[in-house]
């Protein structure tokens, strides 16, 4: 993708008009868009992922629910959350969202991470983890602010979902879209994507009812790469937690590039102070010490 | 203290006593038995052991180098919190050891508001109030049992991690873990100046055991005169007119 950008002309000599092409590649960021107002709960991404990702059957405890299991784990990265919502009036409304890594813009996972090269971010907005240089310390949890990496105590490592970087690579979509039937998970440009869930907002707000359905991009953590489209947008905490303003603790921003390394050379500083003291000062030696010379001699007279 | 911790203490150091030796040469005092260095020495291995593993977590772009001597990454993060907890288990065992000695008095304050002097080398001999231990030796002892509270404390939230704590937890315990470790790896640096080359002939107390009456009478002259009986300024004045010199 690199190549195709910079090798793109963007004058040519003795040509009239604008160079063709230039100015029109689309938007490399890419989007997935899901669409929960269609979402059957058929979990055919759920499969799609464990069996892209070569993952190992998952033994699950059933608890009176559809839902696979509690919340994602290391070998599941993708999981539909199932809740009874009872509205005002009394109707129930049932709400399925496919919890993922939302592969945010300002990712918390990378602010936290203190291994060198352990989480990247690719310029196509794809978040993912460099396990050979995960070193197991599970800072990336408490960063992220949709439980999202799971640690794994048999490796020391932690995993979460790639967007399927490895088929994106080649252009192709995620596992996940490739298996949805209903037309519920689609995949594109961040633009493109934000276009088609903005309209379908406003289709479900003029035509459905849904006053407040609207589009879950969170500006508080720079948008995500994952987007819904919420019947209400409103109260995202009713689609099995999904934070309404999700945020990263200043403590892996401002602390961890401004204060540690400053703080760190202060306290090497005392190091620096001590001999400092010693060439100066002097050390202070038990007494009585021998008497001093009467006159010291000026080495600069010669 | 209670009895119950007294009677612990002398045990061990009766314990330690028969398993080494302290020598005290003429013109020596006893300054620390066996059961004091083998502790300090234990406490010294786990804290450097912590820190080095701690690096590499704390500034990886800066000290990654450090990882390889455990194994790498993953395993100095693995072994970071048991070397940490062994530290921790060590200098609570000193705490106990030396809760007496390390008491803070009225002394103290007058030394720490004479430390200016002290500093600049003016003072060639410190007060003669100044006991076992002086008012800087019991900050950085005192800090250090603060700093290894909060590392106990911080450092089982970062262990458990988010998962059990919370993220919040964990990115607050952050700050306070770096910010102890970065106090104490400062005041290791006066620590290890102040015992070797900054006040010639202290390191042998934590070595051997033993220090030369001239060290005890310039450095703690109230200690030296409680266990010699004579008073530590005379004695000083009587080796200079005598000649012996503590060297130089």
């Amino acid at each position: 993708m690199s190549d195709r950008k910079t090798l793109q002309a963007k004058r040519i000599s003795g040509h009239s008009g604008a160079s063709p092409g230039f100015d029109m590649q689309r938007d490399a960021e890419v989007c997935k868009l899901i669409d929960t107002t269609i979402c059957i709960g058929c979990k055919a991404c759920e499969v799609a992922c464990v069996e892209w990702n070569d993952m190992p059957f998952s033994p699950t405890m059933f608890d009176n629910t559809y839902q696979t299991m509690p919340e994602t784990r290391w070998n599941f990265w993708n999981l539909i959350k199932f809740n009874e919502h009872q509205r005002e009036d009394g109707t129930i409304q049932w709400l399925m969202r496919k919890d993922q890594c939302m592969h945010c813009a300002d990712p918390g996972c990378l602010s936290a991470c203190p291994a060198d090269g352990a989480i990247v971010q690719y310029t196509n907005g794809i978040v993912d983890f460099q396990q050979e240089n995960c070193i197991g310390c599970e800072f990336c949890v408490s960063g992220c602010p949709y439980d999202i990496p799971k640690f794994n105590p048999a490796t020391k490592k932690v995993y979460k979902c790639t967007l399927c970087s490895d088929r994106v690579g080649q252009g192709l979509e995620p596992a996940c879209i490739k298996a949805c039937p209903t037309g519920c998970l689609k995949f594109g440009t961040k633009d493109d994507m934000k276009f088609i869930a903005e309209e379908r907002a406003r289709q479900l707000r003029e035509n459905f009812g849904f006053a407040k359905a609207g589009v879950y991009d969170p500006q508080s953590i720079g948008g995500t790469h994952v987007v819904y489209v919420l019947h209400d947008v409103e109260n995202p905490e009713l689609y099995g937690g999904l934070p309404k303003n999700p945020v990263i603790p200043w403590s892996y921003t401002v602390w961890k590039w401004l204060f540690k390394p400053v703080l760190g050379t202060l306290a090497l500083f005392g190091g620096l102070g001590v001999l400092l003291h010693y060439v100066t000062v002097g050390p202070r030696r038990p007494q009585p010490e021998p008497p001093l010379q009467k006159e010291a001699p000026d080495v600069h007279r010669g | 203290m209670s009895t119950a911790v007294e009677r612990f203490d002398d045990k061990a150091r009766r314990t330690f006593d028969r398993i080494g030796h302290t020598e005290v040469y003429e013109g020596e005092l006893l300054r620390h038995r066996v059961y004091t260095r083998v502790l300090h020495w234990v406490v010294a291995l786990f804290f450097f052991l912590a820190l080095f593993s701690g690096f590499g977590i704390y500034l990886p772009w800066l000290f990654r180098w450090f990882t390889p001597i455990f194994g790498g990454g993953p395993l100095a993060r693995m072994m970071h919190p048991w070397f940490g907890l062994a530290f921790v288990i060590f200098f609570a065992l000193q705490v106990l050891n030396w809760i007496v000695p390390m008491t803070w008095t009225a002394a103290d304050t007058r030394w720490m508001r004479n430390l200016k002097s002290i500093v600049s080398g003016k003072e060639k001999m410190d007060s003669p109030d100044t006991g076992f231990f002086n008012g800087g030796q019991k900050l950085q002892f005192w800090e250090i049992v603060g700093g290894s509270v909060v590392y106990l404390i911080t450092g089982i939230i970062l262990w458990m991690g988010a998962r059990t704590f919370g993220r919040w937890a964990v990115a607050v315990s952050y700050i306070l873990h770096d910010l102890s470790a970065l106090i104490m790896l400062g005041g290791i640096f006066v620590h290890i100046y102040l015992s070797t080359i900054g006040e010639p002939g202290t390191f042998q107390a934590m070595i051997r055991g033993a220090v030369s009456e001239a060290w005890a009478w310039t450095f703690h002259p109230a200690w030296y005169k409680e266990v010699t009986g004579r008073d530590p300024v005379e004695a000083c004045e009587d080796a200079r007119r005598r000649g012996q010199f503590a060297g130089k």
